[in-house]
């Protein structure tokens, strides 16, 4: 970081309040299903009171990227950062419309589901290249982490120098790996957890604390 | 005329030469067509972001379906390389970045069987 940048930012934290500056933008990123609207939830509610939005068993449940502004987490020692939280559409290469048809819903509602799920992932990928300091990336820890679209994904972030913490998600159940996803990601922290039940989330805030601060 | 699949192998050569825009295009229009596209040399990270998102944009309802891809990984040789002492001194060269040999087809027809470092294995069926 240039010495100007840092001067800047020491300036804005100390009148925070003066100036109306941009705040640090972290994406929760990851496959669909995977938590990243749980997890979203959680960090509003913990810190600000309010949530960000729905959440379904069904894959592309968010369609649009959404951002909580100014959430402000702090640790004990009294360490804390003020971040922007966008929960994005779950990032993949295909959708079929059919595949919401097993859960039950109509096709039409299904081929519109499918429709705003498409430009919901566009709209994500467009946040990444754009708008996003820094990536959470959340991976369901049940499941395979060496596929494709994760690896793609965290190297897009990788090139875009994105500071990035791998998050191990749904460690609440029994099948669940994080070592998995530790082995696949080495480069990077993996924190296990469980949004859900928030097992862990302490070990997470102070992580971001450190790497987003 | 026969039940298959068409294969099209594009080399290194014809890819360097075209622009992020280009190579989209061209696998995608290969790809929607129902073929699998080999390349040579795999696309850069910024490639793969744009082909995502190109992807999601021509998906239809009982058409194309998206796309299945698969790569070697690029291997932590590749990221000491740019993300060591030098990679913020030097800038990354694109050819660091790039993968290697890349598989790419229709979603719909396409299914990955195994994959290791060496040896990818695919399944592809006939439309
Ligand atoms: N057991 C368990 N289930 C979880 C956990 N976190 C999320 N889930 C469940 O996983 C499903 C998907 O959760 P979401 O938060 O909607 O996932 P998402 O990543 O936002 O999904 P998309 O928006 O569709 O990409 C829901 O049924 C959640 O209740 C967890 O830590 N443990
Ligand atoms: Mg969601």
């Amino acid at each position: 970081m240039s010495f100007l940048l840092k001067t800047k930012q020491r300036f804005a934290k100390l009148f925070g309040g003066l100036f109306k500056k941009k705040q640090m933008r972290i994406g929760i990123y990851g496959p669909p299903n995977a938590g990243k609207t749980t997890l979203s939830n959680r960090i509003v509610r913990d810190w600000t009171g309010d949530a960000v939005g729905p959440v379904s068993e069904i894959p592309h449940e968010t369609r649009r990227a959404r951002r909580k502004e100014g959430v402000k987490i702090s640790d004990e020692k009294g360490n804390s950062i003020t971040i922007d939280i966008v929960d994005t559409p779950g990032v993949t290469t295909k959708i079929d419309y059919k595949e919401f048809l097993e859960y039950g819903m109509q096709p039409d509602e299904a081929v519109v589901r499918a429709r705003e799920a498409t430009e919901g992932v566009a709209e994500a990928m467009h946040w990444l290249r754009e708008d996003i300091d820094g990536v959470i990336y959340m991976l369901d820890s049940t499941q395979d982490p060496f596929v494709q679209v994760n690896i793609m994904l965290v190297g897009i972030i990788e090139s875009r120098e994105l500071p990035v913490i791998i998050v191990a998600n749904k460690n609440d159940l029994p099948d669940a790996s994080p070592a998995r996803i530790k082995s696949a990601f080495p480069q990077h922290p993996v924190i296990s957890i469980s949004g859900l039940e928030g097992n862990n989330v302490d070990e997470l805030y102070e992580k971001m604390i450190e790497y987003f601060g | 005329m026969i039940q298959g699949v068409q294969i099209d192998l594009i080399s290194s050569e014809r890819l360097e030469n075209l622009t992020t825009l280009e190579k989209v295009r061209l696998i995608l229009e290969k790809v929607m067509e129902g073929n699998v596209v080999v390349l040579e040399k795999g696309l850069t990270p910024d490639e793969q972001s744009f082909l995502i998102e190109t992807t999601m944009r021509e998906i239809t309802p009982d058409g194309f379906a998206g796309i299945e891809m698969e790569t070697y990984s690029a291997g932590s040789e590749s990221s000491h390389k740019s993300g060591g002492l030098f990679g913020g001194l030097f800038g990354k060269k694109e050819s660091s970045t790039a993968g290697r040999l890349t598989v790419i087809g229709p979603a719909n027809q396409m299914k990955t069987l195994k994959k290791d470092k060496d040896l990818i294995s695919t399944w592809v069926s006939s439309k």
